[in-house]
């Protein structure tokens, strides 16, 4: 495939996230028409009068909960790609490596020990994430030392360490939940299921503060990773100083999955599919269309969870991490079939 | 006209861990000049070639390229100078020939330098040398063997550095393909003047397209020098442990090595057969 039809393809998946966008926004159980829309942002911002219903509808709950939606699929796909493009392996999600886990022992601790709720959660779930980071980083780097980190065999030690981590802390959040009263254990569930019911205007600013910081940092990493991607012996015969790069990747990646997961709950398979989806889609590992495919997964999904899923199982509102989880399975076996074995 | 070495290691020691594979070793690869380093499998020669090239930081020693240490400076910097093609390296998935060789311009860019005319016209020189223009447009995934080698060859001969360390540049290529690749390194150091190390197994071609040997056995250096003195019986039997007779090569008039083996003698010492 040529570059230029891979950047046509990746501006097609870009205009699909604006229109994946704006359907979240206006159709479903409550249809806005788009001039409505247009007129209850422009007078919300501007303090004029409210259309009544459809301004509430739109501004405290449609709207946020599709901006927050359309970032953590952004965050959770460009997370996945880096870890994937940077360890060589379409197994290094931070989903598999045990980030998530992490996020959700925190969130899942704060929950019923400490009777936690709103930003204490997703506070406790950031700094679960991010400790969760630093000792998988910090026991595939004793094998480095030991000799043991040339080629892939660095990345293939973070992967395996990641995993022993996550099975330990599944096992953590196994035992919480058996000993929480039955209220808490499904406020529990439906954190860890990742959802975007409780979407508001306050986190998704914290969610955009942290993307603003952390989307141009993956924009500065791009360059060094694209040279990491021929190998560590490759990369550092060009000039790249190896562990330091890695060390970047590593914490941008990590706070990427973090405050995603803080925001909304770890919403399972978006970062590990978005990657080799977006692949399959241009023909190369591509950050943005990484990114973009990740958006539109959790757009999607959202929409299928909050509007369509109702119909089908009498008025239920599904998290969004169900849909994901269900659909991102069979999705999972269908790329390892039909890869070829370069891939796989 | 006396060599001048134009990377040095001086007493270096490299280790994985607590196993010393490169022990005290003091050789210099002469300027414009191609060097091959030979030795035993686990030798350390490719350990050797990590040295030279900062990928391994030495544990005791130094390594200099132009009398700096190189440990001293920027990495982006240094890999102007200093070029290394790994034995291994990876092509990312989907990847054209011309974007993989565009790759070997990273060093030459800056966060404020973007590519350049002056990179477009590195990148069709390298294609151009390592007759891979055809390629050009190719996805890396469909080449053969020798087309992939050569493809990234180009992409160090992007790089336009002085030096240029290849390791093992031939492993799994026919007899032709890795002639072909000797050939070229040949020509580039002809025409660019590009001082070659090059870590080779095949000692019978290292012999031939060698200035200078460096023949390594157990991370020390055994000998070093003009192929014709250094390639001799009794170093492929010190090196190798291998009996062999040294003759010369019909063709260049290099040291040619007939390895003997268990089941043969030498043809006029041969007893009859039963």
């Amino acid at each position: 495939m040529t570059t230029s039809e891979a950047g046509r393809r990746t501006a097609l998946l870009a205009a699909a996230v604006v229109l994946l966008f704006f359907a979240s926004v206006l159709l479903g159980s409550y249809t806005v028409t788009l001039p409505d829309f247009f007129t209850i942002v422009t007078n919300h911002l501007t303090g004029g009068p409210k259309i009544p219903g459809a301004s509430f509808i739109v501004m405290e709950d449609k709207l946020p909960r599709t901006v927050i939606g359309t970032m953590i699929g952004t965050a959770f796909g460009l997370a996945g790609a880096l870890f994937q493009t940077m360890l060589r392996n379409p197994l290094a999600s931070p989903d598999v490596i045990g980030i998530s886990s992490g996020a959700s022992a925190a969130a899942v601790v704060a929950i019923v020990v400490f009777g936690a709720s709103g930003g204490a959660v997703s506070g406790a779930a950031l700094a679960g994430a991010l400790a969760v980071a630093a000792l998988i980083y910090g026991i595939s780097r004793g094998g480095e030392r030991r000799g043991a980190g040339r080629g892939n065999a660095a990345g293939n030690r973070l992967v395996l360490a990641g995993v022993g981590i996550a099975a330990a802390l599944q096992a953590v959040i196994s035992f919480l939940l058996t000993r929480a009263d039955i209220r808490t254990a499904a406020d529990v569930l439906v954190w860890l299921n990742g959802s975007l019911n409780s979407a508001n205007w306050d986190r998704a600013g914290i969610l955009f503060l942290a993307l603003a910081v952390l989307v141009p940092a993956v924009a500065a990493i791009a360059g060094p990773l694209r040279i990491l991607e021929l190998g560590d012996d490759a990369a550092a015969g060009l000039g790249v100083r190896v562990p330091a790069a890695r060390l970047a990747l590593v914490v941008i990646a990590v706070a990427l999955a973090a405050v995603a997961t803080a925001s909304a709950g770890p919403v399972s398979f978006v970062a590990f599919l978005a990657g080799p989806i977006a692949r399959r889609i241009t023909g190369r590992s591509s950050l943005p269309a990484s990114a973009l495919v990740g958006a539109l997964i959790v757009l999607a999904a959202d929409y299928f969870a909050a509007n369509l899923a109702p119909l089908l199982l009498d008025g239920t509102v599904l998290p969004v991490g169900v849909v994901t989880g269900a659909l991102g399975a069979p999705f999972l076996l269908w790329l390892l079939v039909t890869a070829n074995r370069k891939d796989a | 006209m006396p060599d001048v070495p134009v990377l040095e290691a001086r007493d270096l020691t490299l280790t994985y861990g607590q196993r010393r594979v490169v022990d005290g070793l003091t050789i210099g690869i002469p300027e414009g000049k191609v060097t091959m380093i030979v030795g035993a499998n686990a030798c350390g020669k490719s350990t050797l070639l990590r040295g030279l090239s900062r990928l391994l930081k030495p544990s005791g020693g130094a390594v200099t390229l132009n009398g700096k240490d190189i440990h001293s400076r920027p990495a982006r910097e240094l890999a102007r100078t200093l070029g290394l093609l790994p034995q291994h390296p990876t092509a990312p998935d989907g990847i054209t020939v011309r974007d993989l060789v565009g790759r070997g311009r990273y060093p030459h860019q800056g966060f404020f330098r973007s590519w350049s005319d002056k990179d477009d016209a590195a990148v069709q020189r390298a294609l151009e040398t390592t007759g891979t223009l055809d390629l050009a447009g190719r996805d890396v995934d469909e080449l053969s063997g020798g087309q992939r080698q050569r493809v990234w060859i180009a992409m160090a001969l992007a790089q336009e550095t002085d030096v240029l360390l290849l390791d093992e540049p031939t492993t799994y290529l026919d007899l032709a393909h890795q002639v072909e690749v000797l050939d070229l390194v040949t020509d580039l150091n002809r025409s660019r003047g590009t001082t070659v190390a090059i870590v080779l197994h095949d000692l019978n071609l290292a012999a031939r397209y060698a200035h200078h040997v460096i023949a390594m056995q157990a991370g020390a250096v055994m000998a070093a020098g003009l192929p014709g003195d250094v390639v001799t019986e009794e170093l492929v039997r010190g090196v190798f442990g291998l009996e062999s007779r040294v003759i010369p090569d019909p063709v260049s008039g290099t040291p040619l090595i007939i390895p003997i083996g268990r089941h043969h003698a030498i043809a006029n010492e041969l007893e009859p057969a039963p």
